[in-house]
């Protein structure tokens, strides 16, 4: 195929920006178009539910270029403007006003939204954490020290309530887990973690549904359970998973299910690439049908579409990771590599749990799957190999006691 | 080319190390990049700037 002279890239996080970016430096001299709806400039988010909530950064710290350098690099950044539709026969994205900006060919990087409790989608007192707005509107209604309660047992309602506690809330999480945070991180480390937070002043419902959110017929005063208790609260953290933005594609013919369904390349067909957290693709190691939600897979996979928009879809090359993430909680910090999800063993390398300093390898079905360090972040780069090898188990612990001896 | 390290920002992943290891590492004791190399050479540049691209946290930035 021909070298394209547009590139439309919908969604300006991290994954549009590093496609932008990545088209500039491949040598592309035709031009970029990058559509977000937010009507900020191009901000991280991982420090949303650290430094930012804890009134620590401003504004300024969290956008990931200085205004200036979209110009430089000519790339058309478009704040605050929706794609509404996708129309593959023409090649056009077509925006809220009915505007259409057309392309040969496109990046939807659209991400993800945070998930609501059903009905409390716009009821005030019930914040989710997503985006900038979501960040400013709870940093505002942290202040003061209000009854919160935490709805979910994931790294961003547990970071939530890390921040809260500083800033002297009265904090409750709720999971319907019986541990928090095992989803991510396995029963033990999550056991460990959940002591963390209640040492701290965290008070754990754990193993327990939420039935709804109660009002005062404006606002929200508290989280009924299922058990029939309810938890008051001034305000209410919701914290329980995102959903990929793909409603505006529907009728575009884009195969689309958990995300944007690309093959090993990240080409969903048609012109169409998909990068970051909306982006679901077939990982050429596992065969497995992967998203991940992570700001590095976001840049990685930016990065790995400019690469195969420049090499054209015949020459484009399977796109493979070793996932990263990490959450700041009190003063540890915790580092994974790979995916713990799934894992069937756990094996602590260095360190212990009772320390709070430690590696651990996690594996499934006789491979390492994932490496994970609290508060040893160089040891745990030196598991990162086993991890990318999917290294055989016994191997890699016969290796690992050689080295330590 | 010219390279800023926010080490404020740096939340200790090692991606650089990983991309660029002639010209980061990180500190021993909390995992924050170090610079190994404060002039790198101009072939190292596309490395460099993946280095960066890649970083979680957006600790750093390079200018041509």
């Amino acid at each position: 195929m021909s070298t394209p002279d547009r590139v439309v890239i919908v969604g300006a996080g991290p994954a549009g920006l590093a496609a932008a970016e990545g088209l500039r430096r491949g040598g592309f001299v035709g031009r970029v178009t990058l559509i977000g709806d937010e009507p900020h400039l191009p901000y991280d988010r991982p420090p949303l539910s650290k430094q930012f909530l804890a009134g620590e950064w401003d504004l300024g710290q969290l956008r990931l270029r200085q205004p200036e350098a979209y110009a430089a690099s000519d790339v058309d950044l478009r704040t605050g403007v929706t794609a509404t539709a996708l129309d593959t026969g023409n090649r056009e994205v077509v925006l809220t006003d009915g505007s259409r900006v057309s392309y040969d060919e496109v990046v939807i990087a659209t991400g993800v939204r945070a998930r609501a409790l059903p009905g409390t989608e716009h009821l005030p007192g019930v914040h989710v954490l997503r985006t900038l707005d979501d960040a400013i509107g709870l940093r505002a209604a942290m202040q003061g020290g209000p009854q919160l309660v935490v709805v979910g047992g994931g790294f961003i309602g547990a970071e939530a309530a890390y921040v809260a506690r500083e800033l002297g809330c009265e904090v409750t999480m709720v999971t319907d887990r019986l541990v928090p945070l095992a989803d991510a991180v396995g029963d033990d480390v999550g056991a460990t973690l959940t002591q963390l937070h209640q040492e701290h002043g965290v008070r754990i419902e754990a193993g327990v549904l939420v039935e709804g959110v109660v009002t005062d017929g404006s606002r929200a005063t508290g989280v009924c359970l299922a058990d029939g208790r309810t938890l008051p609260a001034e305000a209410v953290i919701v914290g329980i998973g995102a959903r990929p933005n793909v409603e505006w594609l529907s009728g575009s013919g884009v195969p689309v299910g958990d995300g944007v369904e690309c093959d090993e390349r990240l080409y969903a067909g048609n012109g169409v690439w998909a990068a970051g957290d909306v982006a679901s693709w077939t990982d050429p190691d596992s065969g497995e049908r992967l998203r991940i939600e992570h700001r590095t897979n976001a840049a990685e996979q930016g990065l790995a579409v400019a690469r195969n928009i420049l090499a054209g879809p015949d020459a484009a090359a399977p796109f493979r990771t070793v996932p990263y993430v990490w959450s700041d909680q009190y003063d540890l910090k915790i580092q994974i590599h790979g995916r713990t999800r799934g894992a069937d063993r756990v094996h602590i390398v260095e360190g212990s749990l009772e320390q709070r300093q430690f590696t651990a390898l996690y594996g499934r079905e006789g491979r390492v799957t994932a490496a994970l360090g609290v508060n040893m972040m160089r040891p745990l780069r030196a598991l990162r190999p086993f991890v990318a090898e999917r290294a055989d188990w016994d191997t890699a612990l016969a290796a690992l006691t050689a080295r330590a001896a | 080319m010219n390279i800023t390290i926010h080490e404020e920002k740096c939340c200790g992943a090692g991606q650089c190390v990983l991309v660029a290891p002639a010209v980061f590492d990180q500190r021993d004791e909390d995992g924050v990049v170090v610079l190994l190399d404060t002039t790198p050479a101009d072939d190292q540049l596309d490395t460099v700037r993946n280095a960066a691209a890649v970083c979680p946290a957006a600790a750093i930035e390079v200018e041509a």
